[in-house]
């Protein structure tokens, strides 16, 4: 067996803050867990001591059902919470509410909030292992490395592909954490949508912009595609969703006219004729499933990495 | 690197492989309903070695041949400074019913064993499991576990580091023994 050196971090707060070489750790585990995961019995007993409790301040179905998972492949004992049948209505506030889950003995948090930086507080005050599942616009750490993974598996690697991610970028977090992924494994990124849901100054990040989508997904390899975030937005940033379908939406015909074939990628949950059809979805060229069952592997490398820096 | 002591080689290295796999033959035949499982990483090269001995003394054996690699099964996981990373698993095939020939290059403390039977109960009920090992380190098994074939025995302190070196990927093959762990890195 070869060593492997434990991840640079104690907690996955955001891609920010972990190497690329981290990265290249969580893969080569993920590559061992997507086997585990086609077994008879999809099942190792690495976390049999440890407890994780799931903590989603936000709804979710996909995030949420795949840490899950993770966690009983990795025979962990699990305890999820839901904030709005906690005490959280009743004014707790998050520190004391993860206190008390700790004074149970769980050993780790993997907590989703609206609030940007939740994670990072979270992390300066209890000793646990936490892992950010989304904080507010901020971060979404595992979706990234999923995606980032499943561009891999998909292309062989990451690095010298063109990638733009098409969509609400402003109100993101998938996008930021994406940005930071990629371009630390040596891809090119690109953003595309409405002047109104690019950020003012991303191109500080090294990011290429792109206002036409035609544009856009000429030029790259993979599209991610992401759902306007209509619960994150203040005021109007577009007239209406059917306008946007029209100058935004990918479509079978607008993939046709490609010069090439590329990939379609979607962190879900999709509006389907909204920002991408059905056609689309459902083609060929999407890796929308892959990423959803590639989800559940990267999790647990990320879970077994960070349980391993904890002494037993 | 302090040099080891050289305690199989050459013809000798070869004679023990063939009698083990003759061993094999004598006990399983034709191997029908029979499963070679070799653990990764290093009790491949030995099954990968008694794999291709048995092929070349007849080629219509009908084994299922098969690597496991036990990472995840370990029973130190979070008692080790650094993780392990995994080596590939290849099993494409249920070990339900079948007779299990489990293959490791050293057998010392007994937990790789250990961890490779509950590796294998993830895919079936085996009727039989059987172990083969290269070198036995008789006196130091943390676990009542015990080989049923054996290449050679060997009688060393617990410090003491056994390695099995091949000619695929070491230019020879011998087995070492060194007085730690330490002096053959």
């Amino acid at each position: 067996m070869a060593i492997v050196s434990a991840l640079s971090t104690k907690h996955l707060l955001g891609i920010k803050y972990i190497t690329p070489q981290d990265i290249e750790t969580i893969f080569t585990t993920a590559d061992n867990f997507k086997e585990v995961l086609n077994r008879p019995v999809k099942k190792v007993p690495s976390l049999r001591d440890i407890t994780v409790a799931n903590l989603f301040f936000e709804n979710s179905t996909r995030t949420r059902m795949s840490f899950e998972l993770a966690e009983k492949r990795l025979s962990a004992d699990v305890i999820n919470f839901s904030a709005s049948s906690s005490s959280v209505t009743k004014g707790e506030t998050l520190l004391d509410t993860v206190n008390n889950i700790l004074s149970m003995k769980v050993d780790m948090i993997v907590m989703r909030h609206p609030a940007p930086g939740a994670a990072f507080y979270l992390s300066q005050h209890i000793d646990a292992s936490i892992v950010n599942a989304g904080d507010g616009t901020h971060e979404h750490p595992t979706q990234a490395l999923l995606d980032a993974f499943s561009i891999r598996e998909k292309l062989g690697a990451v690095q010298d592909k063109k990638i733009v991610i098409v969509g609400d970028v402003k109100h993101s977090r998938v996008a930021l954490s994406n940005i930071f992924c990629l371009q630390k494994l040596g891809a090119q990124v690109a953003v595309c949508g409405p002047p109104t849901l690019i950020p003012k100054h991303i191109r500080e990040l090294g990011v290429q912009v792109f206002y036409d989508i035609k544009a856009a997904l000429e030029w790259c390899d993979v599209a991610n595609i992401l759902r306007i975030q209509l619960e994150r937005q203040d005021i109007k940033y577009i007239p209406s969703l059917r306008e946007y379908a029209l100058y935004y939406g990918v479509n079978k015909d607008l993939l046709d006219s490609l010069s090439k074939k590329i990939v379609i990628m979607h962190p879900g949950p999709i509006n389907r004729g909204v920002e991408i059809n059905s056609d689309v979805a459902d083609s060929g060229q999407s890796i929308i499933l892959d990423q959803v069952e590639n989800g559940v592997a990267v999790r647990m490398a990320i879970l077994y990495l960070l349980a391993s820096s904890n002494p037993a | 690197m302090a040099k080891g002591r050289i305690i199989l080689k050459n013809k000798k290295f070869q004679l023990t492989i063939e009698r083990l796999c003759n061993q094999l033959i004598e006990e399983y035949g034709n191997f029908d309903n029979t499963c070679i499982v070799g653990i990764q990483e290093r009790g491949v090269l030995l099954s990968d070695r008694i794999v291709s001995v048995l092929y070349s003394i007849d080629k219509n054996f009908a084994f299922k041949y098969g690597k496991v690699d036990i990472t995840f099964y370990r029973d130190d996981f979070r008692r080790r400074d650094t993780p392990l990373m995994a080596s590939n698993t290849e099993m494409d095939f249920q070990v339900e019913n079948s007779q299990v020939i489990l293959i490791d290059d050293v057998l010392y403390t007994g937990r790789t064993i250990q961890s490779g039977l509950i590796a294998l109960g993830h895919y079936g009920r085996p009727a039989k499991v059987e172990l083969l090992t290269l070198v036995d380190r008789r006196f130091n098994r943390h676990l009542p576990i015990q080989p049923n074939y054996a290449g050679m025995v060997i009688d060393a302190i617990d410090e003491a580091y056994v390695k099995v070196e091949w000619d695929e990927i070491d230019t020879k093959d011998q087995v070492l023994l060194y007085q730690n762990r330490e002096s053959a890195t």
